[in-house]
This record gives structure tokens, sequence and C-alpha cells, in this order.
């Protein structure tokens, strides 16, 4: 009887020890993941770890060099012991080798485990379309980026697979020089997947436009504030709550303050 | 050689998976892809470990069809071979705690058995159900956190890193802690085998006629207390923890140790 509380007791302490250790090698918000993946919460979930979405990334048809005729790295890795990640999970680094955007998608459809979700890549024909993929967004550091020291550079704007859709070139003055242009580029939100090509393409010592996870490179207006001029908009706060709040007078005479040394 | 044909067998096996499981990655095989928590075989065939897919089903995600008929498979397949022949045909971890195991006899690290009070070869299936418990409370599944098996064997797919250390930990564990620690005491996966395989039909069967009571079995079986018939009754081994390695039928002398199909019908 002894023995079996002590058994349960050091079962709840093994299991406690156990639960922190998982929950905290889960936590790692800054991490690419393939096309298709879950919210990065419940991608950690489903994922099995078996390694087939990498093994079909470095095996495909177009990852072949032309020189020695073998497969190339491929972009997706394995989390390995000390990568600082959920060990066995697929990621991919962009400026070791971003994502090629393959028109076939290998990665997505060889998931056993639905943790690579094959329907939010269809389009309206049902056919699958990496431009669908919403790995990260990239983000420019303006000033490390060479093109908004007015130094002509378009390399991510070449770089990217979705040309002047994903990353434009807005026209400014140089007020500097008064008779030159600015090319700036700008990251389209709705049309970024994360693929990471720009990032790999950019010319400063350390990237100045770089892909970050989603959740980590957007803000959030919420819902306290609308597009009044947008009915689409409008749908999006469709469902807020009215949230009353009530803030209590304070019952000091307004004029009271003047007279109070420093008691705020 | 001729005491080592089960042994030499086994390792061609153990190797012969892992070099396909290698190939997937590195030439682009089809013959068997991905890793032991989801593979498939040629291409086609879903093939996924149990106790994985319960620990992923724990913690509420619904997982694809493939996982669950790749889970079904392999639990069939164990159900007939011998649950923990995982354990010592497949597991690329049994190659070293058994390398442990050995250097132990050599070195003569192993002349008294130790009890340990709270690390008996139960202890496994308190893991087993508490990682499957961890499981749903984090929402991962928890042993694949630091599964030595997997990590070892993504490590020869893809490259080991610093998953490297906890191979080497298990071998320092059951070289200089305890025998046969990891796989047998406390390995869930190796516990969630045992169960499967406990009704299993290929069984390592004694003649206690033949036996002339050497003990050599005893000595090399990494699970020793499965042997409790030696020269006592002729009978199969029936518990589910011995994992079929074959390393008794290999030193037995005498010819009283052989595998064969277990006797349901009757027992001698």
């Amino acid at each position: 009887m002894a023995t079996t509380v002590q058994s349960v007791g050091l079962a709840t302490l093994g299991g406690m020890l156990w639960s922190g250790y998982s929950d905290s090698v889960k936590a790692s918000p800054l991490v690419l993941r393939p096309p298709g993946a879950l919210a990065e919460k419940d991608f950690l979930t489903a994922c099995i770890k078996c390694g087939l979405c990498a093994e079909a990334c470095t095996n495909r048809d177009t990852n072949i060099d032309k020189e020695t005729g073998k497969a190339r790295v491929g972009t997706l890795q394995m989390a390995k012991g000390g990568d600082s990640l959920l060990i066995g999970t697929p990621y991919f680094i962009p400026t070791e080798v971003p994502c090629y955007m393959c028109e076939d998608i290998p990665c997505v459809p060889v998931c056993p485990s639905g943790a690579l979700d094959m329907p939010s890549l269809l389009n309206e024909k049902q056919e699958l379309d990496i431009n669908k993929s919403t790995m990260g967004l990239a983000v420019v550091h303006k000033e490390s980026c060479i093109a908004f020291w007015g130094i002509q550079c378009d390399a991510c704007y070449r770089a990217c697979p979705l040309l002047d859709v994903a990353i434009t070139l807005e026209y400014q003055k140089n007020d500097r020089t008064g008779k030159h242009a600015f090319l700036l580029p700008i990251v389209q939100d709705t049309a970024c997947t994360g693929c990471g090509l720009c990032e790999q393409a950019c010319v400063t010592e350390k990237p100045a436009i770089f892909v970050l996870p989603n959740d980590v490179a957007k803000g959030k207006a919420g819902d306290h504030y609308v597009k009044g001029w947008d009915s689409k908009d409008q749908e999006r706060v469709g469902n807020a709550k009215a949230e009353v709040t009530t803030t209590e007078l304070s019952k000091k005479n307004v004029n009271d303050y003047l007279n109070m040394e420093l008691e705020y | 050689m001729k005491n080592m044909k089960y042994l030499l067998l086994r390792r061609s096996v153990q190797l012969g998976i892992l070099f396909l499981y290698f190939s997937a990655n590195a030439y682009g095989w089809h013959i068997l892809e991905g890793t032991f928590g989801t593979s498939l075989l040629f291409g086609t065939i879903p093939l996924a470990d149990p106790y994985t897919t319960v620990q992923v089903l724990a913690t509420g995600f619904i997982l694809g069809t493939d996982v669950l008929l790749g889970a079904l498979i392999i639990t069939m397949f164990y159900f007939v071979v011998g649950g923990r022949a995982f354990c010592s045909w497949v597991c690329p971890i049994n190659m070293v705690t058994d390398l442990a195991n050995w250097l132990r006899r050599k070195l003569n690290l192993d002349k008294e058995e130790v009890n340990y009070r709270f690390l008996k070869r139960s202890a496994r299936y308190w893991i087993m159900v508490v990682g499957i418990i961890v499981s749903a409370l984090v929402g991962v599944a928890a042993f694949e956190v630091f599964s030595p098996i997997t990590i070892m064997q993504r490590g020869i797919v893809f490259g080991f890193g610093m998953g490297f250390a906890v191979v080497l930990a298990i071998f320092l564990f059951d070289l200089f802690g305890v025998k046969n620690g990891w796989c047998g005491h406390l390995c869930p996966l190796g516990a969630a085998y045992s169960i499967i395989g406990s009704q299993s039909i290929i069984r390592v069967e004694h003649d206690h006629e033949a036996c002339t009571n050497c003990m050599d079995c005893k000595v090399v079986c990494p699970e020793n207390q499965v042997l409790h018939m030696i020269n006592k009754s002729s009978i199969s081994v029936t518990d589910g923890e011995c994992t079929n390695c074959g390393r008794c039928v290999d030193v037995c002398n005498d010819d009283a140790l052989k595998f064969s199909i277990r006797n349901f019908t009757k027992n001698k």
C-alpha cells in the first residue's frame, strides 16, 4: 500500500517535470514552417515527426544539381537536438535554403497526420496553389535597406516569385540630391507567402528584408477600430461585443490638485 | 559463428531497415520512407508507431487516416511476431544498449544484480501511462520530445546535431548505471510493445528434458525474468516482455530453446 502511494507520488513528480520540459521546448515562436502548416500551436500537436515532407522536398524532381546530377540540400530541415525547436519538426531557414515555391507542392500531400493542411492550399478550381501559402511575412528594416538610402537596389523585388505583386516598388523623390528617385521595396501583406527568396537575395551583410512568422510580424487592430468607409472591414467587427466600462469619478474638488504638494 | 545465427540476422535486419530509411532521404528511394513515427512502405502502405499515435490522439488532434491505418497495420504485425520484436529487430537503440550490456559483461561490472526500490522493470508501464497523460496536458506528443529512438533514427537519416548526446547518455546509463536500464526499465515504447505482443504467436519454446541448467541463456537475456521456466518445465516463453531476440536460442548448446508457434491448445 505504502509502495503504491509512493509510486503514484513519484509518477506525479515525473509527470510534472516531464510536462514542464515538454511545455518549454514547444515555445519557439521564431520558426518558419512548411507551406500549409497549421497555426504553430496546432502544428506542434499534429506533427508526427516522420520527416516525409523533408524527404519529398529534398528529392523533388526540380532539386537536381545540374553539375553533379544529384539532389541538392532541401529547403526543409528536421529540427535536431540543439536547434532550440521541438525536436523532429520540419522548418526552414531562408538564408540557407529558401522555399522555391514548387507548383506541385511535393511536401504537403505526403503529410500523413494533417499537420500540413492540403485544403488550405487549394484555389477556387480545387487545384494546389503554392501562392496561397502563408509561411510567414517579409519585413523590411528600412534603416539598413540601401534602397531607402537612395542607392538603387531592387534585388528583393526581382527575386520575389510573385514579381510586382508581393513586393512592389514605390517611387519617391530624393530630396537630398533633388534629382534622383528612391525605389522603395514595399511588402504587400496579402500576397506575401513568406518563401524567403527575398531574404536570400538581399545584398546587405545581414539581410535588411527578412521573413518572420505571421504571428510575430503582424499587428492586430482589434475590434475598437474599423474602417468606416470599407463595408468589408465592417463585417470584420460584426461579432464585436460592446464593452461597457465605468470610471469612478474622483470625489475631490477639481481645484484641489492645484494646492496639492506633488501628490499625483 | 554457430551460436550467433540470430544475432547476425538481427543486426542485418536492423541495419538494413536503417539503410532503407537513410536511402529514402539520401537517394530518393521509395522503399521505406519517413521515420518510425509514420513511414511509407513501397510508397503506398502506411506504417505508424502505435504509441506515438496514441500520444497524438491523447492531445485531442484528429489524425489523418493514413496514420491510423498505419498504426493498425503495425499493431497487427507485432501481434503475430511478438510485440518486442520491434525492440530487438528494428530499434536502433537496441544496438547501443546491447553494446553497453556486452561491455558490462566484459568489464565485469555485473557481478551483483541490484534491486532498485523504485526502478523496477514495471517502471516503464508507469512511464507509458504518464506519457499519455502528459501528452493530453501539454498538447504535444510527450515521449517524442526526447525519445532517443526517433532521435537516433532521425540522426542517421537527417543528421544528429546535439541529439547524439541523448544516445550517448543512454549508453552510459546502461553501461555504468542500471543494467538493462533503458530498454528493460524505462522505455515506454517497449512497454507498449510488450502489451501488444503479450499474446503473440511466435514464441521461444523451452525443452526441459534437454536442458543441462548451464544458465547461459539467463546471462545473455536482456529480460531474464521471462525465462523463469528454465530447467523447470517445458513450456513456451509467453511473457510479452520477451523481445524475441533469439540470443538464448543462439547460446544454448543443448538445443533446449527454439522458436516455435505458441501452443494455444494445451499446456504441457
